[in-house]
């Protein structure tokens, strides 16, 4: 009887069964997603090669991106809404990172009171549809109707109010501090979450070192955050040369004034879709599309291959 | 418990589509969409026009779809490239509509019965530039000119300007005053300084038709003074548009007027019905100032608005019977005075009961009329004119563009593509 068993056992190879699951569990989001993203992807990158030849599409070459960067009005339009892409993305780093970061560390505090509601209260913008956030501050500035005189009034600040989102000159800046009022909460989370994270005898062991405030916070915590703020630059970077839906909602499809506000999202539209009585250009629409995935892929290659590599981790 | 959720559930799948089926049987229900800008318009199409026609045709049923202006070009493109159209396309006049009929997305309409009773010059915006093939009902026309509160003009104590220099006048009457906002215009939106600042004061000086025939036969250019004049003109509205009015609206424009705190608008006749439903005040129009007393007027009456189907729609002869309908003097009658401000094109004439839209129409008898510079022939190609005279109309207002500059940067534009027949 044992005899048997064993020689069973001995001669049956140790069969590892197929592990199916894993196919089917990755199935439903790897179909979804390459339905969804990476097909539109590839063709919109294809259709960027393309053009209507004398009715017909047709494949072009490079041609499109010559007309891009060579049609003295189109690439006009285009270094316009870069430069003005760039400015935005400088006025979400300099004033949306760091005001995020500031809060995370004043929320970690600890014996602040109140600090789940001030995290709350901060983080519901970030949440709030771009739609009402644009018809808020739209309001919220309007020369006519707005609270903002009549508060600037009530503060014998009148005459510092003007219509910046009718000024050529304010308006970018403008939409790009609406723009970091709502979505400060998102490096805040993250940087507040990476604070916790440092462990109580780091901070302890600087204590006894007579390492406290605001020195604790240049020394100790903000080398341990470093990681995060990468993270957080990567991900404004992203969503600023993405970002479309918000100037769209406060200044329209046209970007006004004077496509002071147009960026590459608003131009990709215009493009695309065309406006009003302007038809929409496929082909140029992908070309355009193509010219934005290269230079977030560049933006984001920097930091992986160059800044991150860089970047010392402590372990605890 | 679980027997009442089952009749509920049973009711609902199994006994609703058999009452559909059942309808559907009594009479075969075909549904009709138009595609429409004209969201303003909603309630007169609902509550008006959409019930008379049910009620003479009652086998088919209509929706009014609109959306907003200006994106309504581009996404009736799309749908109509997807096929997802409705079965009646509202058809925006000049080269727009021809580039759909070009595309074979609008079907001819030479055989519809009723397209007869309009005119070539009420068909010219939808028909091909050789006049042969119309492709769409035309619906209506718009005129350009200023709406005024009559009780701020007596509060203040002014007349309707007749000239350039008494319109100056008024506007500086009404800065000093006080009371009043003197022009309700923004230059937010960029459009309401061309459609209702440019395209409206512009015809007195480039003489209408004449200087928009010229235009576009390469005889005269958009440097020349009688383009750059309107510009001039423009320029000086700035003082006297509202406190911050580089952020002011569309919207915004129309309330303050309704609301009665400005006096004067610049306007098209569409602004009629909605503002008849807001304000409780008397309102007047005037035409275009001229320069000199007794100088020619001239007004811009816009082939505006045209209905034309959509030839992959899936309802062809419900659709027909709708646009010979919209053909007929009785459809002229009903939109005439439904939405007064839009002028029938029908060849017969219609009675109209506003007071203010005769006001409207009745420049006509003295006025040479004339259409939107921008949007026939000149404006088929890229950039595009209409697009770029907004752009500078807006800028000339606020200030940050000379005229001189706004005319020299849209006929660049328009010499990179357009070569006037020699």
């Amino acid at each position: 009887m044992s005899d048997t068993e064993i020689a069973d056992i001995e001669t049956v190879p140790v069969k590892r069964p197929t592990r199916w699951h894993i196919a089917v569990f990755l199935a439903p989001a790897f179909l979804v997603y390459t339905a969804v993203m990476i097909l539109p992807l590839i063709e919109t990158l294809r259709l960027s090669f393309f053009n209507i030849v004398e009715g017909q599409l047709a494949f072009v070459g490079f041609s499109n991106f010559q007309t891009l960067f060579g049609d003295p009005r189109l690439s006009a339009d285009f270094w316009n809404a870069l430069r003005n892409n760039v400015i935005f993305f400088i006025i979400h780093m300099l004033v949306q990172n760091p005001v995020g970061i500031a809060i995370a560390a004043m929320l970690s505090l600890p014996g602040l009171r109140f600090a789940a509601f001030y995290r709350s209260a901060i983080f519901v913008p970030t949440l709030l549809s771009f739609v009402i956030v644009g018809f808020i501050w739209k309001l919220i500035l309007s020369p006519i109707w707005g609270i903002a005189p009549s508060l600037m009034d009530l503060v014998g600040l009148k005459w510092a109010f003007a219509p910046w989102l009718g000024k050529a000159e304010t308006a970018l800046i403008a939409v790009s501090l609406i723009s970091v009022w709502q979505y400060v909460g998102i490096p805040m989370m993250l940087i507040y979450a990476a604070l916790l994270n440092i462990p109580d005898e780091v901070l302890e062991a600087a204590e006894c070192d007579g390492i406290t405030g605001w020195s604790q916070f240049w020394k100790i915590k903000l080398p341990l955050i470093l990681p995060s703020i990468g993270i957080v630059s990567v991900l404004t970077f992203v969503g600023n040369f993405n970002a479309f839906d918000l100037i769209y909602t406060v200044q329209g499809a046209l970007a006004g004034p004077n496509g002071s506000t147009d960026i590459l999202g608003t131009l990709l539209y215009r493009t695309f879709f065309g406006f009003q009585n302007q038809m929409g250009d496929r082909s140029m629409g992908a070309t355009i599309a193509a010219v934005m995935f290269l230079i977030i892929l560049a933006g984001v290659a920097l930091y992986l291959f160059v800044i991150q590599r860089r970047m010392r981790r402590y372990q605890f | 418990m679980t027997r009442i959720l089952k009749s509920i559930l049973f009711a609902t799948t199994v006994l609703a589509p058999a009452g559909f089926v059942a309808t559907g049987a009594s009479a075969q229900t075909a549904t009709l969409t138009i595609e429409s800008w004209r969201n303003d318009d909603l309630p007169i199409w609902q509550q008006k026009i959409i019930p008379a026609f049910e009620a003479k045709n009652p086998g088919i049923k209509v929706t009014f779809a609109p959306m907003a202006p200006t994106e309504y070009n581009s996404a009736v493109n799309a749908k109509l490239e997807a096929g997802t159209a409705g079965d009646l396309i509202t058809c925006r006049p000049f080269d727009l509509s021809l580039a759909m009929f070009q595309k074979g997305q609008l079907a001819s309409l030479n055989d519809l019965p009723g397209i007869s009773n309009f005119s070539d010059v009420g068909k010219s915006a939808w028909s091909t530039d050789d006049g042969k093939t119309t492709f769409c009902v035309p619906m209506a026309s718009v005129i350009h000119g200023f709406i005024y509160n009559k009780k701020a003009f007596t509060d203040v104590g002014v007349q309707i300007p007749k000239t350039e220099d008494e319109f100056f006048a008024v506007l500086e009457k009404f800065k000093k005053d006080g009371k009043y906002i003197p022009l309700a215009m923004g230059t937010k939106d960029q459009w309401e300084s061309a459609t209702m600042g440019y395209y409206n004061i512009g015809p007195n000086y480039w003489k209408g038709e004449d200087g928009r025939k010229a235009l576009i036969a390469g005889k005269e250019k958009l440097t020349d003074a009688a383009w750059v004049e309107p510009y001039k003109t423009l320029a000086k509205w700035k003082p006297y548009l509202g406190d911050g009015f580089e952020a002011q609206t569309y919207p915004d424009s129309q309330n303050l007027f309704t609301l009665g705190r400005a006096a004067i608008y610049p306007a098209g006749s569409w602004e009629i019905a909605p503002f008849k439903a807001q304000a409780d005040f008397e309102m007047g129009a005037f035409p275009p100032p001229v320069k000199k007393a007794g100088d020619t007027c001239y007004i811009s009456d816009h082939n505006d608005i045209g209905i034309g189907l959509n030839a992959k729609g899936k309802n062809l002869e419900a659709a027909k019977k709708f646009l010979s309908w919209v053909a007929s003097p009785e459809f002229a009658d009903l939109y005439a005075n439904a939405a007064p401000g839009f002028f029938s094109l029908n060849s017969t004439p219609v009675k109209m009961t506003d007071t203010l839209a005769q006001e409207f129409v009745s420049w006509r008898q003295n006025c040479k009329p004339t259409i939107r510079p921008s949007a026939a022939i000149v404006g088929r190609g890229q950039p595009n004119l209409d697009l770029e005279m907004w752009r500078v109309s807006a800028n000339v207002i606020n200030g940050t563009q000379t005229p001189e500059q706004a005319a020299a940067e849209t006929q660049k534009g328009l010499d990179s593509w357009y070569k006037p027949a020699k």
